[in-house]
């Protein structure tokens, strides 16, 4: 897996806010196929490199490269080509509020396909049994929707053109547990059967023993470990071990990681 | 991205006897857009004829939750006429698509056609009711921001002085500029046309009356009012509906504070206060504007000027313009404040709340000025 280019790789990147620097020459390389899951305490800037990466935040330093091409090199036609393999979850799902269900998921198809008026319907009533929403979600504006539906629905428009990258920011944070098992079965299903690769910020623990390949940990602007679950539970780092060993992590701890008593 | 062409989804057909093997190949994916949708087409009616059919995917090199959506739905079409359609040499990976992709027919919903005379009675209806609502609302408004008036009198500790400032300052410092600007500019506008006007009667040292009255008794107040629903208006409506929508207003009400105090009382206190403040400002531009003017066309010294005016009002003239400015604040705050309230979640209502919130306001005042014109006139003052 490490053997192929990595389709998500930062090198030394460095993004601040006026004096206040939030990233601190981080490096992270994320492979093809690959589900990575990013943690870290809360506002030590995930979201921030999730939107630097995607060229939303600017930076100060640092080179970063999506399917191998510097983004800051790329001709705006490629950069469009760009947008549309890859699909984003924002952290408060960024729906657009004047439009339907429905229609939030058919804009990247109308922007960047065409399709008729029935099958982008039709395939908008898939996205959404994909993603576990009822079939007259679809008719609904976001602000009728509850939180956790919020999120699929923002999920399903992020899938509308069946990306090869998929960026989630704390995706089954909102949602109940049964509802992120099954987001966690989805993504699953859909790495498996369209060879996705996902860069998901999460603080869900089932999710990084369910799902994730590999689990990069951001402290002090910087990626402190990166690695397999097995890694992170080994790792002495004070951080990593407060964050899965601690009071929350016990309960769902795999049998044969519990120490004896 | 243009992909190449043997890349675009297709697929041919063999026959033997009663089955057909359809052969699929290429990539079958939304990026190929309408030779998607074209290809799927064509694959529910491949094997017509046949009484039983094969989907081979063997040669399909990506594919994709739309279509593998859209071959499960060609198959089950193929189903639906009679043909044993199955799916053939699919990857695991495929055939775990097929499965969550599966095809299942959309209950459509079909939208009941409407006749015309009924959808016009059905949006007279909607708009009367909207009308009394709306009539309702304003009553309500009012007496909700009665009540918050007499408790803050009743119990000053109730009333919020900071956040009074801080609108006092955006609604009444902040505006001074641009109202003097257009008062000043009004002023020298009026007092031109007057001596031009007036010049063919040999009455042109009348434009000085015209100016003084004209701008004291109307245009002064009105137009600081109409700048002041643009600006202040729009943003008090802005500024609640945005709150509304992120469920600030909400916030509020279960911290047991009540939105009309703590939101919706400043706001109008400052505009009351404001309004009249700006529009003395304004009555100085716009007679200083009439006096450059006189000046520049007419050659008359300000002292003169000054004494002229003098002689042509008196202190009602000033009054009947000042006494309507209160009223207009309050008319303007109370149709921002309940626009703004009116925002539901979409940014789009917003922006619909806004402009209402605007257009509504100085209609309103220009209809209240008319009024006043008209009480002024019946008691002669
Ligand atoms: N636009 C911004 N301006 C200033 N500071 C910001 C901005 N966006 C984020 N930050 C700061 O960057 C830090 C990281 O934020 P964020 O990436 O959202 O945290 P998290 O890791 O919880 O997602 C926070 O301290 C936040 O205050
Ligand atoms: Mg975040």
């Amino acid at each position: 897996m490490t053997e192929a280019e990595p389709i998500i790789s930062v090198r030394g990147l460095e993004v601040g806010f006026g004096a206040r620097k939030i990233l601190k020459g981080l490096d992270l390389d994320v492979a093809p196929g690959e589900v990575l899951g990013f943690v870290g305490g809360s506002g030590q800037g995930k979201s921030v490199l999730t939107r630097a990466i995607l060229g939303l935040n600017a930076k100060q330093a640092g080179v970063i490269e999506v399917f191998g091409e510097d983004i800051d090199k790329m001709a705006p036609a490629s950069h469009r080509a760009l947008e549309r393999r890859w699909g984003v979850m924002f952290q408060g799902g960024a729906l657009f509020s004047s439009l339907t269900v429905k229609q939030n998921i058919q804009a990247p198809m109308r922007e960047y396909l065409k399709l008729s008026q029935k099958l982008m319907d039709e395939l908008a009533g898939l996205k959404l049994k994909l993603v576990g929403l009822p079939p007259d979600a679809a008719d609904k504006f976001p602000s009728q929707l509850s939180g956790g539906m919020v999120k699929r629905a923002a999920l399903a428009r992020a899938l509308a053109l069946d990306p090869e990258l998929l960026f989630l920011d704390e995706p089954t944070s909102g949602l109940d547990p049964i509802g992120a098992a099954d987001f966690d079965d989805l993504i699953a299903t859909l790495r498996k059967t369209l060879g996705l690769t996902v860069f998901m910020v999460t603080h869900d623990l089932d999710s990084l023993y369910s799902i994730c390949d590999t689990i990069a940990a951001l402290a002090d602007g910087k990626v402190i470990a990166h690695g397999p679950l097995e890694a992170m539970l080994a790792s002495d780092h004070p951080w990593l071990r407060a964050y899965f060993h601690g009071k929350r992590a016990r309960a769902i701890r795999s049998p044969n990681e519990m120490a004896p008593a | 991205m243009s992909k190449p062409a043997e890349n675009l989804p297709d697929f041919s057909v063999e026959r033997v006897g009663s089955s057909a093997r359809v052969v699929l190949r290429g990539a079958w994916t939304i990026a190929a857009s309408r030779a998607l949708e074209r290809a799927a087409q064509n694959l529910s009616l491949a094997a017509t004829g046949a009484e039983n059919a094969e989907i081979d995917f063997a040669g399909v090199t990506r594919l994709d939750t739309a279509g593998a959506w859209l071959i499960d739905k060609a198959r089950q079409h193929m189903a639906a006429a009679g043909i044993a359609a199955q799916f053939a040499g699919a990857s695991p990976e495929k055939a775990i698509l097929l499965k969550e992709a599966a095809y299942a027919p959309a209950a459509l919903d079909k939208a009941p056609r409407e006749n015309a005379l009924m959808a016009l009675l059905v949006g007279l209806g909607a708009w009367s009711v909207g009308m009394a609502d709306q009539i309702v609302r304003g009553v309500a408004f009012l007496g909700e921001l009665a009540f918050g008036a007499l408790k803050v009198m009743v119990w000053p500790k109730a009333m919020r002085p900071t956040s009074m400032v801080f609108h006092l300052d955006s609604f009444a410092l902040r505006a001074v500029p641009i109202i003097a600007t257009i008062n000043f500019l009004v002023g020298c506008i009026v007092a031109q046309q007057g001596i031009f006007q007036l010049a063919r009667f040999g009455a042109s040292t009348y434009a000085i009356d015209m100016v003084g009255v004209l701008v004291l008794r109307e245009l002064g107040v009105l137009l600081t009012a109409i700048m002041v629903a643009g600006r202040s208006g729009s943003a008090i409506t802005a500024e609640l509906g945005s709150m509304k929508m992120r469920e600030e207003v909400d916030a509020l009400r279960v911290m047991g504070i009540s939105p009309m105090e703590a939101l919706v009382l400043p706001r109008m206190v400052a505009l009351v206060v404001a309004l009249p403040l700006l529009t003395v400002i304004g009555d100085m531009a716009a007679l200083f504007g009439g006096m450059v003017t006189s000046y520049l066309y007419n050659g008359v010294s300000p002292q003169v000027f000054a004494e002229r005016l003098q002689q042509a009002i008196g202190m009602n003239t000033y009054l009947v313009g000042l006494i309507k400015a209160p009223f207009m604040a309050l008319v303007i705050g109370m149709i921002a404040a309940i626009e703004g309230f009116r925002v539901e979640g979409s940014a789009e209502s917003l922006g619909r709340r806004v402009t209402a919130s605007v257009v509504n306001s100085i209609f309103m005042v220009i209809f209240l000025d008319g009024l006043f014109a008209i009480f002024f006139a019946s008691i002669s003052y």
